[in-house]
């Protein structure tokens, strides 16, 4: 065979090498593109040239923009981003415990929004055009209509303010116990896994039927074979590979949703707080927090492709 | 220009005339309203609907219908600006990446699978950090992000074309490369490309409201329908139009567009 | 005693989208006895696999039966439950799909596929199924039927696929099974291989079946009785003998009509100067390798000529190189070593480089009428723009010769305004021709324009060729997978096997005298309306090729024969040594092969 399995993953992984080239030079160049810098900001409008000069030597911006960006990579990759534009304090001790918080939040939504909207992508491709299937189809293409900021805010308006029956605010240092994480959390996690599942499942419904148009499904329904051995043994395995890559697309709509979500429940995460270095451009702030953000999605898109290689039946490896 | 729009298909008729009615609302309705969306009245904070006040007060006591009239103007012109932007250039590229040299299609296909590697939300925030929430860095801002994707759609798009025998043939009798794109690419790539349009300006209004909700996005004194949520959230408590009419009006916005480009556009 | 399969006034009705119901079938009424094979004869549109899936109880998304009866082996199929319907199909009735390509699951392999209609039906323990299904492979002649069921759909060939098929649908021994065009994909030299396996089987095990076709010499071959369908609608049905040899309804004799043989008695084409002459010409992909030829060639070493106002052949079957040489031949594939001579001058590869005289005076009618017009343009216009880039009319000039030029490929002048879509295949097929018309060429190329045809409609626009070629003295180069096409129209033929042309010689001649053995193996593969010809020709054993895995392909040198793995007459030492030389026989063809007519008389059929 042209394409081996373990040469299918190098190319694979040589592409998400190239990506995370582009990214880190994106996040370099964007921060860096401005006639100005971030003496200006520092110093304000009244600096004499003298106090600029001074200062653009000791952050070493006088030196070429080539080896400013490899002093400020060999940095990075050694968990060192600078301190922080507002307050001096290290970027890296702020970003450390926001960033395990972010990533408790998407991971407890992803598990729920992952198995839910397998479920409901293939079951409504299988029940295609029924009544079952309009009612999925238009609940999703109402949540990928609208913001993000809508439903995590009419969730609040509903639980909070009507009902009261969950905190509006999570106070990640309260939680002690597993009733009280479900309590604190229950409310920003259903919240994202729901922004994030609508794009998941129309993908994932687009993949199943797909796969189930496909000539031998219909051969094998001229066999005699039940739904449950068609869905199982002929529909599903070939198309897992679209599947698995829907879901990994859909990943973008989850970080999204991870930005909004932190911000309406003040959740303690690396997201809000990268909102608010914007707010202030802070930008050693944002940088590190983009590159955190955007690698952890490159990690994970590349991992689910791995995944969708490797799912491919043997006999389809083009 | 009529040869290439006078044949689009009934759904992209539909969501064609949408924008247009948006547009026009967007041009005509501030011009319409009674108050000056910036001008404090002497009505309590968060009023409800009075003849005074169609839509009632917000939270600093403007009416609420005139701020939201100017608030449709900026997410509107704003969100179309940047996907004339974005899909005029990322149309024009995918174009020109499947009728020219191949080195060319290969680095616009590396930049925009790079693209692909950063989630929009983030690349608009590293953007806005550095460039600051002025109206063209917005528009420029949504403008880049979106533009990979028209370029994907238009080179997938094109690409299809270009192989059948039509453009083939054209170019066996030695047409010139500006007849083949306009009178043979074009027209048969203008449909879909519309839907695409539709979709963009969907991605960038909820981008945008996204963008100004959080408080980085469109900057007082000006309005725009995210930041009209934003500035209103305390109203929540009061059910107040002032928060929950804007809300209704971006979900009529996105999801009117979206169901007629999604009602006939769904693989079968 | 009551038939096998019985349906009467089977009505079919169906709807495009949000559309109106349209009938599908109507009111159709035939049964076949236990033992028989009735043959569903019909084009496109007829209504034929709609009728065919109804005696499995399947119905496609859309339609539904709007009345009559169908009955197959004691069952109603029109009131069975769902249930019932699925423990009926794979046991009792069972199918032979057209594309056995898409129809196998890639991601199984074959063995389990083949058994699972009889596992679920509970037929036969796994082992015995097993055992079951390697000699229905044997009896089907495949290769290697111990362990041809540990292989994937994507390492077979389409016959191989095609086989394998009928054996999934004989594995639990059904009563009825239901072929439906099981043959049309594959090319001749495979089709006769796979029919002859069929035949012998159902034979052998006395299936009842209907096989579904457009045909006529395979309804020939394998079926007792026959129903001509039309637009859903029966117009005859009876014996085989009886509609192949004294059809009554019009249409039958019309579809008889077109598919009888003829062959096209030679006009006297002097050898003159050539008009258009392709010499030693090699087309390939890749790149070049140390020996200065591509990596994959495609087209290898192939020289031949059209003289003005000639029709040459170009016949091969599918993979063989004939598109790359059409596209070659237009100048829209550069080639790697060799000339194109038109009018005695030597012609450009790329076609911008071509004069516009020459661009004129060479047109290229492409295969697929659908995807050669654009869509959104009336085709009065795609006409208009040839005739004014041309420079031959301006002003109201430019519209008279459009409708010239319609009225010229029989056309009316009132299509001008519609849109291709508007349009049946046929006249898209004709608009195409126009289209090469008007640029008022001298020759016109056309690659397998009437493959996607039905057969009465592929019949006309072949009449038109040759009217063209009367009329207007317009050479042309008729590519084509079907000999008794090339045969009704041209005068010269070249085959190409492998991308090299084996033979080329006179048309009329190709049945009698000396001929290249791929010639002789196309020839006799190709079906007659003869229900004894499969036995003819099997017995004579014309048709027969050597397995290819005899002699592996891949390992051939390429200067050697290129039909050397599959040739039944080779000669070890010298074929599998020396390249063939170039053997010019008195009165006959070019042919590029070792043997001399002297000791090897059979060499002629």
């Amino acid at each position: 065979m042209k394409n081996s399995l373990p040469k299918l993953i190098g190319k694979r992984c040589l592409a998400a090498a190239t990506s995370l080239v582009f990214v880190v030079v994106t996040v370099f160049a964007v921060t860096n593109i401005l006639p100005g810098d971030a003496t200006d900001a520092l110093l304000g409008q009244n600096a004499t040239p003298q106090t600029v000069a001074a200062l653009r030597h000791g952050m070493g911006l006088d030196q070429p923009i080539f080896f400013r960006f490899w002093s400020w990579l060999w940095a990075a990759v050694h968990g060192e981003f600078g301190h922080s534009l507002l307050n001096g304090l290290s970027v890296a001790d702020a970003i450390g415990p926001r960033l395990h918080n972010s990533l408790l939040l998407a991971g407890a939504a992803a598990l729920i929004a992952v198995p839910a909207s397998l479920f409901l992508g293939i079951t409504s491709a299988i029940w295609k055009d029924t009544f079952y299937d309009r009612i999925v189809s238009i609940m999703t293409l109402g949540v990928v209509s609208v913001p993000e900021f809508v439903i995590a805010t009419i969730a609040v308006y509903v639980f909070s303010v009507r009902l009261h029956l969950l905190p509006a605010i999570v106070d990640v240092g309260s939680v002690h116990s597993l009733g009280q994480f479900l309590y604190a959390f229950f409310m920003p996690v259903t919240t994202l896994a729901l922004v994030s599942l609508a794009q998941m499942v129309r993908m994932t419904r687009a993949a199943m039927a797909d796969t189930l148009s496909a000539s031998y499904i219909e051969m094998a329904l001229l066999k005699g074979i039940g739904p449950v051995r068609l869905i199982l043994v002929h529909a599903l395995p070939n198309a897992l590979g679209p599947i698995v890559n829907a879901v990994a697309l859909s990943l973008s709509s989850l970080l999204g949703g991870v930005v909004v979500i932190e911000v309406v429940f003040t959740y303690p995460g690396i997201a809000g707080l990268m909102v608010d270095a914007v707010s202030s451009r802070d930008v050693p702030m944002v940088q590190a927090c983009a590159l955190v953000f955007c690698v952890t999605y490159l990690i994970l898109t590349t991992f689910a492709d791995i995944v969708t290689i490797l799912s491919l039946p043997r006999g389809r490896k083009a | 220009m009529i040869g290439i729009f006078g044949k689009l298909r009934s759904k992209h008729d539909r969501a064609v005339l949408l924008l247009v009615f948006w547009l026009l609302l967007a041009l005509i309705g501030p011009l319409c309203s009674s108050y000056n969306p910036g001008a404090i009245s002497s009505q309590p904070v968060f009023s409800g609907p009075s003849t005074a006040h169609l839509l009632g007060t917000d939270y600093l006591g403007r009416d609420t219908l005139s701020r939201l009239l100017d608030g449709i103007r900026h997410t509107v012109l704003l969100c179309f600006a940047s996907t004339l932007l974005s899909c005029s250039i990322g149309t024009f590229m995918g174009i020109a990446a499947v009728t020219s040299k191949s080195w060319v299609e290969v680095l616009a296909g590396r930049v925009a699978d790079g693209f692909l590697a950063i989630p929009s939300l983030l690349f608009a925030l590293l953007v806005i950090a550095v460039f600051g929430t002025s109206t063209v860095a917005l528009i420029m801002t949504m403008g880049v992000i979106y533009m990979s994707g028209a370029y994907r759609t238009s080179r997938a798009l094109s690409q299809s074309v270009a192989q059948r025998d039509f453009v083939t043939m054209a170019r066996a009798r030695g047409e010139q490369m500006t007849y083949i794109i306009v009178q043979e690419i074009l027209p048969n790539i203008a449909g879909p490309m519309m839907a695409d349009i539709g979709l963009r300006f969907i991605y960038s209004v909820l981008l945008l409201s996204n963008l100004s909700f959080l408080g980085i996005g469109v900057q007082p004194p000006s309005v725009d329908l995210g930041s009209m949520v934003r500035e209103n959230m305390l109203g929540v408590v009061y059910g107040s139009p002032a928060m929950i009419v804007p809300v209704i009006v971006i979900a009529v916005l996105t999801v009117g567009i979206n169901v007629t480009l999604d009602s006939h556009g769904r693989k079968d | 005693m009551t038939a096998t399969i019985q349906v009467e006034n089977l009505d079919i009705v169906g709807r495009r989208g949000k559309g109106v119901e349209l009938p599908i079938v109507q009111n159709v009424s035939f049964s076949v006895q236990r033992g028989d094979m009735l043959a569903l004869i019909g084009e496109s549109g007829s209504g034929k696999t709609t009728i065919a899936l109804s005696l499995l109880g399947h119905i496609r998304k859309g339609c539904r039966i709007a009345g009559g009866s169908v009955r197959v082996a004691g069952y109603d199929i029109t009131t069975l439950t769902p249930h019932e319907c699925r423990s009926m199909r794979g046991r009792v009735v069972s199918y032979v799909a057209q594309n056995a390509g898409s129809a196998f699951n890639p991601a199984l392999s074959i063995m389990p596929q083949v058994v699972e209609a009889a596992s679920v039906h509970r037929i036969l323990p796994k082992r015995d199924l097993e055992a079951r299904a390697i000699d229905l492979f044997r009896a089907l002649a495949l290769p290697d039927p111990e362990t041809i069921g540990k292989r994937y759909p994507s390492e077979l060939s389409g016959g191989q696929l095609q086989r394998l098929m009928a054996a999934m649908a004989l594995i639990t021994d059904p009563e009825v099974v239901v072929f439906d065009e099981p043959t049309t994909a594959l090319d001749v030299t495979t089709q006769i291989e796979v029919l002859a396996a069929f035949k012998a089987v159902l034979a052998e095990r006395g299936i009842t079946g209907v096989y579904v076709t457009h045909d006529l010499a395979v309804v020939a071959q394998i079926a007792d009785h026959a129903v001509v369908l039309k637009d859903g609608a029966i117009r005859e049905a009876g014996t085989v003998s009886d509609i192949l040899f004294q059809p009554e309804d019009p249409y039958s004799q019309a579809l008889l009509a077109a598919a009888e043989p003829s062959v096209r008695p030679t006009q006297g084409v002097e050898e003159g100067e050539a008009l258009l002459e392709v010499r030693d010409l090699v087309v390939g992909y890749g790149r070049p390798t140390a020996m200065g030829l591509p990596e994959n060639v495609i087209v290898n070493h192939t020289s031949f000529s059209v003289p003005k106002g000639g029709m040459l052949g170009i016949i091969g079957e599918s993979g063989c190189g004939k598109s790359t040489l059409a596209r070659a031949i237009s100048g829209l594939q550069p080639w790697a070593s060799g000339d194109i001579f038109f009018n005695g001058v030597s012609l450009a590869g790329d076609v911008t480089l071509r004069t516009p005289e020459q661009r004129r005076h060479l047109q290229f009618v492409a295969q697929n009428a659908d995807s050669v017009l654009n869509p959104t343009k009336p085709i009065g216009k795609t006409l208009e723009r040839v005739v004014r880039f041309y420079g031959n009319a301006r002003g109201e000039a430019v519209t008279r010769r459009v409708y010239e030029l319609l009225d010229m490929v029989q056309l009316s002048p009132a299509l001008a305004t519609r849109l291709p879509s508007e349009l049946s295949g046929g006249q898209k097929q004709r608009v195409n021709f126009a289209r090469a018309l008007a640029a008022g060429p001298k020759v016109v190329l056309c690659d397998e324009i009437t493959a996607a045809l039905d057969t009465v409609v592929a019949a006309a626009i072949r009449t038109l060729m040759t009217d063209l070629q009367r009329d207007l003295g317009l050479a042309f180069i008729f590519i084509t997978h079907d000999l008794h096409a090339l045969q009704s129209i041209c005068d010269r033929v070249a085959v190409l096997y492998a991308g090299q042309a084996v033979e080329v010689g006179s048309a009329e001649a190709l049945g009698a005298g000396i001929h290249h053995p791929y010639t002789r193996l196309l020839r006799a593969s190709v079906p007659l309306m003869d229900s004894s010809w499969l036995e003819r020709t099997r017995e004579r054993g014309l048709a027969k090729a050597l397995p290819v895995a005899t002699c592996d392909p891949a390992s051939t040198p390429p200067e050697l024969c290129c039909f050397l793995a599959r040739c039944p007459d080779r000669v070890s030492g010298l074929c599998d040594k020396e390249p063939p030389p170039t053997l010019f026989v008195p009165q006959g063809p070019r042919v590029l092969c070792h043997l001399p007519t002297s000791t090897r008389p059979e060499f002629s059929t």
